[in-house]
């Protein structure tokens, strides 16, 4: 087994809870496991993204080779495709629909969403809208990660207990609307 | 055994006091701020009493960290590489007076420079003290190591250089943890003299400290974190060096028999072991993490032995980090790639958080100074370096730490005026305070703005010492209170900012702006921890 999955957004929008709660599941499951975040200058609104990568056996690189990417879980349209030189063809590109427009020339979201669609294995998701739905407008990050679940290879169970360790310290509301985004975001892709 | 999923920089923390640390000092640099964040943080750190307090700069965490060693006890002092430049006097120097308790000094370097000035490669300091070098080539040797480490700083009596790289620090593995070492007790050293460096004394030191380096190759040889293994082929051997042997095992993956390769992580360079792998191959390939330290001695000036490939000849490119592609391509192995970048992706640099004081302090400067052109402002090290880029386009030099001061001096020196520095709270109490001392002994005619944020902010948040004091500390240098101002950069307050900006680039002398409001990624956090 070996997912190497690329997180991507902008700094801020929480990829490394989304990094933290795979990397718990992962331990959980006794998998090898390396995960390079960025950490400094970058996290002032600029571009963010983690390598993660999961195996049965031990892995060597803290960066993915390009090409060898089975997912890309972005929680920016626009980010999703700064890293296509990393999608293996097979890989899945899961991603918010919602963009974070802070620089002047960012493109016209229809175009992205032209783009995103190009690619063979892809899912589109309103997450915020979700989320809101979900009653945490800030849980946009966890709906994208459990429409992301399906292509992890770890027990959705096990995302589920993730939730509950990393969030458990903020009380059981925070934990409970997590859950819920995380459950609406795998309905929204198996369905 | 214990398992915990680690930064490599928590990893390095949690080993130290997993090895009886007393003592961990630092200042904040990407990419080493972790190690000493996790040690604040951490229970075990608590419980045992281990000092964990920022230190004003490199140079006094080094030197704080080299008198915890003086009374016997272990210490660790953590920096990015370029703080190694600053806490370099007393770090070469360590190297002759040598340590009493074990002394580690971590240098975590930045190749491509992610969140740095430039991309030196710290063994090169290690060489320059002639101090045993350790680069963990992944997050459990760094773990391992620091015991190690320790071990061979007490036999030995020196300090010992321990670098990392951004892919390194930043990335987490799962580690086992080992059992814990007691603290050590406070014991002086031996000799009395052991850490006076009067010319007749440190004579002799230095002499005994060259004819150590002998014992140090042995070291490395003998060092379990740096082997040698066959392979079938003899056309190519490869030497990787730290984070490379990672970029080499996962590009060879199960044909990883195939070469002979030599994984160097301990130094001074275990000369037999290259012997071993150049006496069984045609050529060579070395592959390091940052400059051609190695490739350099191996070649020689004169170059006219063993055909070597590298980054001085073009095989690997001469600067940047590694990835795996390089790797691959160096070894001569297929490349992947996925698709190109859709040409509408735009680049969204880093930029000012909404609601930060440093934009509207920079609103009101740019308007202050447009009268006088551009090219008046020189700048320092921090969040605010992002003025440099539109739309303030605001400033004009970020060197090195404090250089915003020391560079408006000697500006103004050659009749540039106003000349105007700009320098963060952190930054000044690190580098600051020296150059706004020859200001005042001089009457430089300079303004510096102070732009306090309260926090060490561009590393995350962590505090400054400058918070509180910095009126207080621009008095006592001297400065004259009439040309002290305080002003508060909020929107509303900008004609009155410009104002007084304007009035202390018109004063002949030295005028201090500190622009006082509280990083709003710092207050939010704080908000959110008194609810």
């Amino acid at each position: 087994m070996k997912n190497d999955i690329i997180l991507s957004g902008v700094g801020g929008q929480g990829i490394l809870s989304i990094a933290a709660t795979i990397g718990l599941a992962a331990v959980a499951n006794n998998l090898f496991l390396k995960q390079s975040e960025v950490h400094g200058m970058s996290q002032r609104g600029g571009d963010v993204q983690s390598h993660l990568r999961l195996s049965d056996k031990p892995v060597a690189s803290d960066l993915i080779p390009h090409g060898k990417a089975d997912l890309i879980i972005s929680v920016e349209p626009m980010e999703s495709l700064r890293y296509l030189p990393w999608l293996s063809d097979k890989g899945w590109l899961v991603t918010n629909s919602n963009p974070f427009i802070n620089i002047p020339d960012y493109p016209s979201l229809d175009e992205i969403l032209k783009e995103i669609k190009k690619i063979k294995n892809h899912i589109i998701i309103d997450a915020d809208g979700i989320a809101k739905e979900a009653g945490s407008a800030r849980s946009g990050n966890i709906v994208i990660l459990g429409a992301a679940s399906p292509y992890i290879d770890m027990p959705f169970e096990s995302l589920e207990d993730a939730i509950k360790k990393l969030f458990g310290k903020k009380g059981d509301h925070v934990v409970e609307t997590n859950l819920k985004a995380l459950r609406a975001g795998k309905e929204f892709s198996v369905t | 055994m214990k398992r915990v999923l680690l930064l490599g920089d928590e990893a390095i923390a949690q080993a130290a006091l997993d090895a009886g640390l007393s003592g961990m000092y630092a200042y904040p640099g990407t990419p080493s701020t972790e190690i000493m964040e996790f040690v604040q943080s951490s229970k075990d750190a608590s419980d045992r009493n281990v000092h964990r307090e920022w230190s004003s700069n490199e140079k006094t965490a080094m030197e704080s960290a080299l008198g915890m060693s003086y009374a016997g006890k272990r210490a660790m002092v953590a920096m990015k590489h370029v703080g190694l430049n600053v806490a370099a006097d007393g770090f070469i120097n360590s190297a002759i007076t040598g340590v009493n308790g074990g002394l580690i000094i971590i240098s975590a370097d930045d190749p491509s420079m992610h969140s740095s000035q430039n991309e030196q490669d710290s063994r090169f300091y290690g060489k320059f003290a002639s101090v045993p070098c350790f680069e963990p080539s992944n997050q459990q040797e760094a773990y391992d190591m620091v015991f190690e480490a320790f071990e061979v700083s007490e036999k030995y009596k020196l300090p010992v250089l321990f670098r990392i790289t951004t892919r390194l620090a930043h990335s987490r593995a799962s580690i086992n943890l080992r059992e814990t070492i007691p603290q050590k007790k406070l014991s002086l050293p031996v000799d009395p003299l052991q850490f006076v460096l009067l010319p007749a004394i440190a004579r002799i030191k230095y002499k005994s400290l060259l004819s150590a380096y002998e014992s140090l190759r042995y070291e490395s040889r003998i060092s379990k974190y740096n082997n040698f293994k066959d392979g079938r082929r003899r056309d190519l051997g490869i030497i990787a060096c730290g984070i490379a042997y990672n970029y080499f095992l996962e590009n060879v993956g199960e044909s990883v028999n195939d070469f002979p390769v030599l994984k160097i992580s301990a130094y001074p360079f275990p000369k037999e072991l290259i012997k071993d792998l150049t006496g069984r191959c045609n050529e060579i390939l070395i592959l390091e993490e940052g400059a051609p330290v190695l490739e350099e001695a191996i070649r020689g000036i004169l170059d006219d032995g063993i055909k070597i490939y590298g980054r001085l000849d073009g095989t690997v490119p001469r600067d940047g980090e590694l990835n795996p592609a390089i790797v691959a391509k160096a070894i001569g192995l297929p490349l992947s790639y996925g698709q190109d970048v859709p040409s509408l992706v735009k680049m969204r640099p880093p930029s000012f958080c909404n609601g930060c004081g440093h934009a509207d302090m920079f609103k009101s400067l740019n308007e202050s100074i447009k009268p006088y052109g551009t090219g008046h402002v020189f700048s320092d090290i921090g969040c605010y370096t992002l003025a440099a880029l539109p739309p303030y386009n605001a400033i004009n030099s970020c060197v090195d730490m404090g250089a915003s001061v020391t560079m408006a001096i000697g500006a103004s020196d050659a009749g540039l005026f106003p000349s105007v520095a700009v320098i963060g709270d952190s930054t000044f109490t690190h580098s600051g305070m020296t150059g706004l001392l020859d200001a005042v002994v001089k009457n430089s005619s300079v303004t510096i703005i102070i732009s306090d944020n309260s926090t060490t902010g561009m590393t995350g948040g962590q505090k400054s010492h400058a918070t509180g004091r910095i009126e207080q500390i621009c008095e006592g240098i001297g400065v004259n209170r009439e040309h002290l101002r305080i002003i508060v950069p909020l929107r509303k307050n900008h004609a009155e900012n410009v104002r007084i900006m304007k009035e202390e680039f018109e004063y002949k002398g030295v005028s201090v702006v500190i622009a006082s409001r509280e990083c709003i990624q710092t207050a939010t956090k704080r908000k959110r921890s008194e609810n």
